[in-house]
């Protein structure tokens, strides 16, 4: 009875709860000490942010310091310079143009600064399959207009915004290989249309496009002259049989 | 009580025998369970159960109150309160709390209307985003947020959560113009080039070989944009913002703006005139479907209520006053009502497809991969169509948009309408550009309004801008003063010319 009119009396006036319950802290029992700490943290919500977006700077930090723009070695050495040291330091491969000797680090991403004494030479081909190249790191090779093949096969950082900046060798490239990069999607294929030169084209393996058979079709009609590899051409689709 | 505690007691005693009954002998033959028809003591165990549930209602933790309470009330003291939480208002919200970087020394409130959004000229907008405009500002604006877009997960990324997709379309604009508008886009050409952006002239033999699906009769001249240029979800945008403010901790209401309560000071200028300069103190904020209002006090108000922004502007007396004074010109941003229409057609262009925009004024995007393409084109000015409603009118299409999109692209002669919608665009009368900063004489009302249809791709930096203005006192990254609301007082316009 005692129970059935105090909630009588807390629905009536305010102040009744306040004095049962309120001065209790915690339902049942108070919580544990790894609660309080949790409880402690929410108090803190912007600086554990802060400190979670501060570890991940830091693991994308390898990323960011090997796209840096040398703006340095563009001004003491000139831009082919830049760029091949740029292909290097993120462990490409480079050839320059009428050359057969490739330039490329060895294991342990050291190399020879050979190309320093042939300021003039242009690029001709790039490999930089499965290197950490983003579109920062592109900045430092827009100034190579010969460039006639682009390697980019299974580069993690590749995406659609690097291949919209890609039209800065629209009048010379005429190979790209774009395979196995996980972060492509059509939306950024879009942006090859600009290459007007481009004569060999690999988009096979792209794990984001949903229906790679499509885009393939959708890539060779707006590349006609261009050989594209891609996925079969039924692939993503389905196809209706007639009962 | 003592009733029942006996015959509680009775039962418990019933029990108690039963179990000893059953540990003692061997069970009885009988297959079906014995039902005891005691109708108090079901009654009472009902009783009890109830009695549990209250109380565990009750108990901390739980959002039972002995007073009833309307749910989603806003804060009675914030410091900035936002009107409208379109994507202009939430990226304000997200800039002013990335700038301040603590959780609450700046109380934000964001009031929305409409809880579905599903009048808001965000999500109903074509989501494009180009550098072609013919003010610095405008291309700084696109410039600034496609860098923003860029980095987007680096900005807006929330920790736990998934990163955000926008389905950004890299294909460039593709303006085309006829020997008459040829020098304008000429002369935007060299701003555009100016402030960085890539795009690209075409005469009309290079155009046809670019895109053979085009019929170049009467272009004199095109420009396509090369980078930066596309379109995206404006959903997932608006959500990412709304996502990552709210996590920074703005508190949001759904609720309409009904009101304000100013004070007024009367000051008197060097030539003698005396002015009537207010000061917002409380905003009324009515809860949807009910008559509740709930007066907030605040600082600073910020107009970013896109095509109602005019209505918001009338609250607080703009556009009420005396004739002749300053407080008589109303904030000339209305409602305009814009078709899009979904379209299909099997033979139209590819992926190779821009944003096309001719100089009729028809624009033509792709839409995914299947053949499907949305269009539509700004009305004249004196044929536009009642705004009470958002019903589509598809004589527009069959008269105006198709004779000139069929004209444009051949293959758009067997096209079949698959569906359409309309939404508002916040016209700014005056000149079609935004108006972004503090009213003179309603002295802590910002605007950030009237961007005419590309608010939604300059959102990102015109959100720093304000906050920039808000707490840093003037604009530090890009210089938007130009928009400032003094323009319209001077009747000096700043016309963009590149109004889709």
């Amino acid at each position: 009875m005692a129970t059935s009119m105090l909630f009588q009396m807390r629905r009536y006036c305010p102040l009744v709860p306040c004095l049962t319950v309120a001065r209790r802290h915690y339902a049942s029992k108070p919580p544990s000490v790894f609660n309080k700490f949790l409880l402690q943290f929410n108090q803190r919500f912007l600086e554990v942010e802060y400190l979670i977006r501060l570890g991940n700077w830091f693991k994308t930090r390898d990323v960011r310091r090997k796209n840096v723009f040398y703006v340095y070695a563009q001004k003491k050495y000139g831009v082919n310079v830049a760029a091949a040291y740029c292909i290097l330091k993120l462990g490409g491969g480079f050839r320059f143009a009428g050359q057969t000797q490739w330039f490329r680090s060895d294991t342990k991403g050291k190399f020879s600064f050979d190309f320093v004494n042939t300021p003039d030479c242009t690029i001709e081909e790039i490999d930089l399959s499965s290197t950490l190249i983003n579109h920062d790191g592109l900045h430092n090779l827009t100034s190579q207009h010969n460039l006639r093949s682009l390697h980019l096969q299974g580069c993690p950082e590749v995406d659609d915004w690097f291949l919209s900046r890609l039209h800065v060798f629209g009048e010379s490239l005429q190979e790209l290989n774009l395979s196995h990069c996980p972060r492509i999607t059509v939306g950024g294929l879009a942006a090859l249309q600009h290459l007007r030169k481009l004569q060999k084209l690999d988009i096979s393996s792209l794990p984001r496009l949903q229906n790679p058979g499509l885009v393939h079709i959708l890539v060779e009609e707006m590349l006609p002259h261009c050989t594209v590899t891609g996925a079969e051409y039924d692939q993503g689709l389905q196809i209706q049989t007639d009962n | 009580m003592y009733r029942w505690h006996k015959i509680w007691f009775n039962v418990r005693i019933c029990k108690a025998s039963s179990l000893l009954k059953s540990n003692n002998c061997s069970r009885s033959f009988s297959t079906g369970r014995y039902v005891r028809k005691d109708h108090i003591t079901q009654d009472l165990e009902k009783q009890f159960k109830e009695l549990r549930d209250k109380v565990t209602a009750a108990l901390p933790g739980s959002d039972w109150s002995p007073i009833k309470l309307t749910h989603g009330l806003p804060p009675e003291r914030v410091d900035i309160v936002i009107v409208g939480g379109g994507v202009i208002g939430w990226s304000i919200a997200y800039w002013l709390k990335n700038k301040v970087m603590s959780r609450d020394s700046l109380r934000v409130l964001l009031v929305e209307k409409d809880p579905t959004y599903s009048q808001a000229s965000t999500v109903l907008s074509a989501g494009g985003i180009r550098q072609q405009f013919s003010l610095k500002e405008n291309v700084q604006l696109s410039l600034a947020s496609a860098n923003f877009l860029k980095n987007i997960n680096e900005h807006l990324g929330v920790v736990n959560e998934d990163p955000i997709d926008l389905q950004f379309n890299h294909s460039g604009y593709l303006f085309l113009a006829s020997q008459a508008s040829a020098h304008i886009i000429e002369e935007n050409y060299v701003i555009q080039k100016e402030q960085g952006a890539k795009v690209m002239l075409l005469s009309p033999s290079k155009l046809k070989e670019r895109f053979p699906c085009l019929n170049t009769d009467g272009v004199a001249l095109a420009s396509l944009g090369l980078e930066n240029e596309g379109w995206f979800d404006p959903w997932t945008l608006l959500n990412a913002f709304r996502r990552k403010a709210m996590s920074m901790g703005v508190y949001q209401c759904f609720g309409e703006v009904t009101g304000f309560r100013c004070s007024t000071q009367n000051a008197e200028t060097m030539d003698g005139d005396l002015l009537n300069i207010r000061r917002i103190k409380h905003v009324n904020v009515q809860m949807a479907n009910s008559l509740e209002y709930q007066p907030v006090e605040c600082a600073i108000v910020v107009n970013a209520a896109g095509a109602g922004s005019g209505k918001i502007a009338e609250m607080a007396g703009i556009g009420h006053g005396p004739k002749t004074s300053m407080m008589s010109i109303p904030l000339p941003v209305e409602p305009r009502k814009r078709f899009i229409y979904v379209v299909h057609c099997p033979e139209g262009p590819g992926l190779e497809c821009p944003f096309l925009i001719d100089y009729s004024g028809v624009y033509l995007r792709r839409e995914g991969l299947g053949g499907n393409y949305i269009t539509g084109m700004s009305p004249e000015e004196n044929e536009e169509p009642d705004c009470s409603n958002l019903d589509v009118d598809h004589d527009f299409f069959q008269e105006k948009v198709w004779p000139h999109l069929a004209h444009r692209v051949p293959a758009f002669e067997g096209l079949k309408v698959t569906g359409s919608w309309a939404g508002f665009y916040d016209y700014n009368t005056f000149d079609q550009n935004g108006i972004v900063g503090l009213h003179p004489l309603v002295n802590n009302m910002y605007f950030a309004t009237g961007f005419s249809g590309h608010g939604l791709q300059h959102s990102p930096a015109v959100g720093r801008a304000v906050a920039e203005l808000i707490l840093d006192g003037g604009f530090k990254t890009i210089d938007l003063s130009a928009f400032d609301f003094r323009r319209v007082f001077n009747l000096e316009p700043m016309l963009e010319s590149n109004i889709v």
